[in-house]
């Protein structure tokens, strides 16, 4: 059974108040930070807890850090990325509607390590609600001195800023975000260069995702030996899992890395089994832009061994047979779920998200709706399939950001997986 | 000195030099197709992708192969640098695919378009497209938008390059247009639908590589490939006054930019210049202009023309064809 480091504090009434979280172990990481550790200290206990960003890609966070440019003397930024809007992902929002400290408490650490003295909370204008509850959190850590001019006594100050977006799925990419940051429409950047040399308004910047910049709460608490213990090989720690679709019990968990795929879908504790005794067909288990798995690829690799939890195990046999873990928005369909029409509905979202700027995914998104749309309102044809394929391919890898990649992934997939079933909406 | 070689082809060039700068130093059949980059517009470029080459090795330092495709245009060489473009089967197939998209929903309505015989996505379609198109979708419409009496904006042939964007943004004095919109619905519009009135709007229409910006004083006046490009200039207080009058007879049809061999304006031009000077006793005519052998101008064999001689009307001077 897993460990929370995250969400163990989660169901402890009242715990969005400073006092409450402060009563159970509260901002006790940076008390520790500030009263006995370097920020380099810190970001080494960050690179010995091999934690890897939460937001999507998985690229180890204290690596990230390293590449900060150190020498300029440029102010630096650290932006957290709360603009969480892939389909199926929605463990940001718990985390920051549940537990905002904990949040803060992260961000604090991170600009301690990083030296940075202003950072950004960017977050969907759809998260309206969660902006008040920010701001109520950051307000009262100032009010104690944990925010703002020198912190705890210490030489170090931060401001916290919330900031929200507009409702823009590809605000979420870190280039992108940047620019909306900076009031500009948001395009993704051409890299490079990269944020870490030139980031918000051209000054070096960290962006990470909510989940990431908790996590360092918990790391530095425990040490970051302690944390890599937990988990399965280069998948240190736990993970916030988001798990929604044909399940009995959709919600946000929090699993440590190396769960089988199989106890998590079938446990109690946690998804509860299929609905209405159904049979499992397909899973999507990182967030709608990762490729679909059927049923038995999604709980046993084509080697047939248990598929975990874990960037690896979910990863492997690539793209024939593998998935990826994503940003943890884990979607169960149940064997009802037509799988075109399912298709066709997420490449509806990445058509209407795509920020248009590079032909391939204008167009390419556009395209694939198109065509889909008519499969599944049986106006098909035959060739409609091996067309999509092209198209996918087309785009794949030839973008500026992967939003390209994240529209073709699912289209490529699915008809990798489930042919048969575009063939049978052909009339 | 930085060491890079494109097509088996080996070239010294300075930091900071892209990769579609360096086989434009090459020239000829290396230099891949650019849509979307211009040299004289900052921050232009990575949009279209019809520059994407293959990095079959990454530096000296690191001579692995970069995973994907690069734009050219906004790849910066490293030393040791082995770049694949005309070579690579990978990047041909490539960059038909983003033909193909590119035309996708473009309406092909090249027999009444200004552009035409001067437009690089015909080039681009010819040396790239598909015999064929697998679609049978309904291409995308815009509603028309006037953006008034200097300029026709035809939003169904955008490419949505950014060009006339950063042109506004860079060189005239207020930006009054820009992307609205975004995915396949994003549009080239003016903001508040206010007409584009600047001293230096015009080149919007040079700039842009498809018929979706035209010179409304030429709009249906004459097929670019019967007129004569002669190089003129004029004192201007406001440009340069070096330009291209595209001559009929002893009449000028239009005044363009100078175009260099990569398509782009040697200099740009102002309004006054551009729409107002259409009389040849406004110009200096020096001689025809240098055309691209390929080009369908080129063909009205203008260039035996002498230099400062008049012109006379292509009528009756045709010769027989092959
Ligand atoms: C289209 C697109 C949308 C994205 N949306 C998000 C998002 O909502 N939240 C997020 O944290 N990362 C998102 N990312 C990933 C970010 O670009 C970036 O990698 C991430 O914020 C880095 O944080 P991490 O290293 O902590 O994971 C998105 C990426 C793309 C291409
Ligand atoms: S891949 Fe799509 S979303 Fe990303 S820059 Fe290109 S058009 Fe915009
Ligand atoms: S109007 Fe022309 S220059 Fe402007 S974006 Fe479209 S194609 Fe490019
Ligand atoms: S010219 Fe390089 S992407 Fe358009």
């Amino acid at each position: 059974m897993g460990r929370a480091v995250l969400l163990d504090k989660v169901n402890v009434p009242g715990i969005r108040d400073f006092g409450v979280y402060r009563e159970h172990g509260g901002y006790r990481s940076v008390d520790k930070a500030l009263g006995e550790m370097t920020p380099a200290q810190v970001q080494q206990e960050v690179i010995k807890s091999g934690l890897r960003g939460r937001g999507g890609a998985g690229f180890p966070t204290g690596l990230k850090w390293s590449f900060l440019d150190r020498k300029s003397d440029k102010p630096r930024y650290l932006v957290c990325n709360a603009d969480e809007s892939e389909p199926g992902t929605f463990k940001d929002r718990y985390l920051m509607e549940h537990l905002p400290h904990l949040l803060i408490e992260g961000l604090i650490l991170s600009s301690y390590a990083l030296g940075v003295k202003t950072c950004y909370i960017y977050i969907r204008g759809e998260f309206k609600y969660l902006v008040g509850i920010l701001e109520t959190a950051i307000s009262q850590a100032k009010k104690n001195n944990y925010v703002g001019e020198r912190i705890l006594g210490t030489g170090f100050s931060l401001e916290i800023y919330v900031h929200p977006g507009a409702g823009a799925y590809i605000c979420g990419e870190e280039t992108a975000l940047l620019e909306s940051l900076e009031g500009k429409r948001g395009n993704p950047r051409i890299k490079p260069p990269f944020p870490a040399y030139k980031g918000l308004y051209d000054c070096p910047t960290v962006v990470n995702n909510v989940e990431t910049l908790a996590t360092i709460t918990p790391i530095i608490g425990m040490g970051g030996e302690a944390y890599a213990a937990l988990g399965i090989g280069k998948s240190t720690g736990t993970k916030l899992m988001s798990a929604c679709g044909n399940i009995n019990k959709p919600g946000v968990y929090e699993i440590e890395m190396g769960l089988p795929v199989e106890d998590f879908i079938y446990s109690d504790e946690y998804c509860g089994g299929i609905k209405n005794g159904r049979m499992l067909k397909a899973v999507i288990p990182g967030g709608s832009s990762v490729p679909i798995l059927p049923a038995d690829l999604a709980l046993n690799t084509a080697r047939s061994e248990a598929r975990l939890l874990s960037y690896e195990s979910l990863s492997e046999g690539g793209f024939e047979s593998g998935s990826m873990l994503g940003s943890g928005g884990f979607i169960v369909y149940d064997e009802d779920a037509c799988i075109v029409r399912n298709t066709w509905n997420l490449t509806r979202f990445y058509r209407h998200e795509s920020c248009g700027q590079c032909s391939p995914c204008r167009e390419g998104t556009g395209w694939m709706e198109k065509i889909l749309y008519r499969l599944e309102h049986g106006q098909g044809r035959r060739s409609d399939i091996d067309l999509l394929v092209r198209v996918a391919k087309n785009i794949e890898g030839n973008t500026i950001c992967p939003l390209g990649d994240a529209a073709a992934w699912p289209v490529a997939s699915a008809i990798r997986h489930f042919r048969g079933e575009f063939l049978e909406h052909i009339k | 000195m930085l060491r890079i070689t494109i097509d088996n082809i080996l070239i010294e060039v300075e930091e900071g030099t892209t990769i579609l700068q360096a086989a434009r130093m090459i020239g000829g059949g290396v230099v891949p197709p650019a849509m979307c980059y211009y040299s004289k517009l900052k921050g232009s470029g990575g949009k279209c992708r019809t520059c994407l080459v293959k990095v079959a090795q990454g530096s000296a330092k690191d001579p692995r192969p970069m995973p994907k495709l690069v734009a050219s245009c906004s790849t910066p060489v490293q030393d040791g640098m082995v770049v694949e473009n005309k070579i690579s089967v990978e990047v041909q197939q490539a960059r038909e695919g983003i033909v193909e998209l590119l035309l996708l929903n473009h309406p092909l309505d090249c027999p009444v378009c200004d552009q035409a015989g001067e437009c690089d996505l015909q080039d681009l379609a010819f040396g790239f497209g598909m015999e064929e198109t697998e679609t049978i979708e309904p291409r995308r419409e815009y509603p028309v938008v006037d953006i008034g009496p200097l300029i026709k904006l035809h939003m169904n042939r955008c490419i949505h390059c950014y060009r006339c964007v950063l042109t506004a943004e860079q060189i005239t004095k207020k930006r009054a247009h820009g992307m609205l919109y975004r995915g396949d619905t994003m549009e080239i519009s003016t903001f508040i639908q206010t007409a584009i009135e600047n001293d230096f709007s015009g080149n919007m229409i040079d700039v842009c590589p498809v018929g979706a910006l035209t010179d409304r004083t030429f709009r249906f006046k004459s097929r670019v490939w019967f007129l004569n490009p002669m190089n003129a200039h004029r004192e201007c207080s406001s440009c340069g006054g070096k330009v291209t009058a595209w001559m009929f007879g002893s009449e000028i049809y239009r005044v363009t930019g100078r175009k260099d061999r990569f398509g782009e304006l040697e200099e740009f031009i102002c309004n006054e210049c551009r729409f107002e000077k259409k009389d040849i006793s406004d110009w200096v005519i020096e001689g025809p202009r240098k055309i691209k052998r390929q080009s369908v101008i080129s063909g009205n064999q203008y260039e035996h023309l002498k230099k400062g001689s008049i012109i006379h009307p292509i009528e009756g001077t045709t010769e027989p064809q092959e």
